[in-house]
């Protein structure tokens, strides 16, 4: 079992910060057809606010540093995925508290909680074109993954492919939340912009984590 | 794109000081957070209101803050809804002892953000309520959509509710009367052209040379179906007659509880409109449709509601709700009260609508 730190988690929000920088105009052109338009610059705006904070979260713990990415994701991001990704972290947080690492069941209730937490806000649920049909399924792999004895890099590998199929599962969907939704049939044959960056979120925590084992 | 801007990551903030330059005897503008609020807040025993929502929408609501309506107005960058911080500190500057009243547009965004900035006020100790306007026909089922947008009973509302604050309505009292303005409330929007994003660059959305979009969003979402182009007279009769026979309507909104305090889900019914009824008629510029085309859409709702036996009592004609550059307008029915309409003639005095003052 692999003992993620708070340094892991340091390391998981900037190498996200990076690849939502990266993927900025794949995720706006995503959110063109079926959405505003806005998706990447939104997350980069967000992701970017959250690196100028992240030396002054240096000696503070794991729950601290994801309340307060949290908070500055909510304040900065706006739109819907604002207060959906903010309360993604500000939960998986608070499922953490006083933790020094996260051990495997630690991960399970972090990423349980935070989906919770969007479910809670953003009252979507599964097969409704929303990053919901990326999260859902990732944390049911992870934690068949763990029952069937896998180690923690192996449980995120297959995570990170549930999380994969669930991405591409939107594309048939017809959109039933947010802006998507005016579109009816039109949103059809689309992949959700928001299913696509809680796919690089995760992926990225899989790939950061697996480097340095 | 061709735009009268200088870049495009600074169009909001621009827009900002442009204002508070204009308008120095009405607003001041707050700035990181960005927020707009009366010069003379908090105005002692009168509920406070805030409104907010993406900007490229204006006035709406930046123009709306003064005497008879807004307190604050929260924009967000192009069509992408405020965050709380700014909703949270505009409440704590214009926060008075009678409480504060958020009025949102339903879409996702704004919703969210708006009960997240409310919670926070909670926890402050500031009394907070809100409404939720979702008037737009063109949205059919809310069971499957996110339900119906706010559009054009919002500024409509703003004026009516910001009036009833100035005679001393409390808290309750106003939310009584913003649902009720609310359900008497229905519009519809057509677009002519697209808009352009700045920060995007290209056009949201393409339409032929001959062709409009009916049923629109006010951020180029697209509406119930895109057809030929038509006459003013037929494209009035189509916006008109879908908004005047437009069935009940039934959805869940999400109410603050003030005794429970917490988020309540409660089922509404919109009344439809039936002869005899009184209506405030609102003619709408998208943001590129002049005053001379406004009038000729105007001319054949009248007509129309003369047949139909609606009466309308009181007009409301030009750009109050927009989507940056978009030509194309929206109709707005509210049946009006004697209440209603007592508040609506009463004074009004910001940079965006002005009277009795």
């Amino acid at each position: 079992m692999k003992r993620i730190t708070k340094d892991d988690i340091l390391m998981w929000l900037k190498a996200t910060a990076k690849v939502l920088m990266e993927n900025k105009n794949y995720l706006t052109d995503l959110d063109s057809p079926i959405g505003d338009a806005d998706h990447g610059i939104n997350m980069d705006r967000g992701f970017k606010k959250v690196m100028s904070i992240l030396p002054s979260l240096d000696d503070k713990d794991i729950s601290t540093i994801l309340k307060t990415t949290g908070m500055s994701l909510v304040n900065t991001v706006g739109g819907a995925s604002g207060p959906l990704y903010g309360t993604f972290f500000i939960e998986a947080g608070k499922a953490v508290v006083e933790k020094i690492y996260l051990s495997d069941d630690d991960l399970v209730s972090f990423i349980d909680c935070g989906l919770k937490g969007i479910l809670n806000i953003g009252k979507a649920r599964v097969g409704d074109k929303t990053m919901v049909d990326v999260i859902a399924p990732a944390l049911e792999a992870l934690k068949q993954a763990f029952a069937n004895g896998k180690d923690t890099i192996e449980a995120l590998h297959l995570m990170v492919d549930a999380a994969h199929k669930g991405m591409k599962d939107t594309i048939p969907m017809l959109a039933k939340r947010g802006r998507a939704s005016y579109l009816g049939e039109r949103s059809v044959g689309h992949q959700d912009p928001g299913a696509t960056s809680s796919y690089l979120i995760l992926r990225t925590a899989y790939e950061t984590w697996d480097k340095k084992i | 794109m061709k735009k009268l801007i200088n870049k495009a990551e600074n169009v909001v903030k621009e827009e900002l000081e442009g204002i508070s330059m204009a308008y120095p005897d009405t607003i001041k503008v707050h700035f990181d957070p960005n927020f707009i609020y009366r010069a003379d807040a908090p105005v002692k025993n009168k509920v406070s209101l805030i409104s907010g929502g993406g900007s490229g929408h204006e006035p709406m609501h930046g123009s709306f803050v003064g005497l008879g309506m807004l307190d604050a107005a929260c924009p967000g960058d192009i069509f992408t809804s405020p965050t709380p911080d700014q909703m949270l500190e505009a409440t704590k500057m214009v926060a008075t002892d009678k409480g504060v009243l958020y009025i949102i547009k339903n879409y996702s965004g704004d919703v969210m953000n708006f009960k997240m900035a409310a919670d926070m006020a909670h926890d402050a100790g500031i009394k907070v309520d809100a409404i939720i306007i979702d008037d737009d026909v063109a949205v059919k089922d809310s069971l499957y959509t996110e339900g119906r947008r706010g559009v054009g009973t919002t500024p409509i509302a703003e004026h009516i509710l910001g009036a009833a604050a100035e005679n001393g309505y409390s808290l309750q009292e106003l939310v009584d009367l913003g649902r009720r303005v609310n359900i008497n409330g229905r519009s519809l929007g057509m677009a002519l052209t697209s808009c352009i994003v700045p920060a995007h660059g290209k056009p949201t959305f393409e339409l032929g040379p001959d062709e409009i979009e009916i049923g629109i969003g006010i951020h180029g979402e697209p509406g119930r179906k895109r057809m030929k182009i038509k006459s003013a007279d037929e494209i009035t009769e189509l916006l008109a007659l879908s908004i005047i026979e437009d069935d009940p309507y039934t959805r869940t909104i999400t109410q603050w509880d003030g005794e429970k305090k917490k988020w309540v889900d409660v089922k509404v019914t919109d009344p439809p409109f039936k002869e005899g009824d009184e209506v405030l008629a609102f003619v709408n510029s998208m943001g590129g449709t002049p005053d001379i085309e406004l009038l000729i859409i105007y001319r054949k709702l009248y007509k129309i509601c003369k047949e139909k036996g609606i009466k309308i009592v009181r007009n409301l004609i030009g750009r109050y709700i927009t989507s940056l550059e978009m030509q194309g307008c929206s109709i707005t029915l509210v049946k009006m009260d004697n209440e209603m309409i007592k508040l609506w003639d009463a004074p009004v005095k910001t940079a965006g609508m002005r009277w009795g003052i």
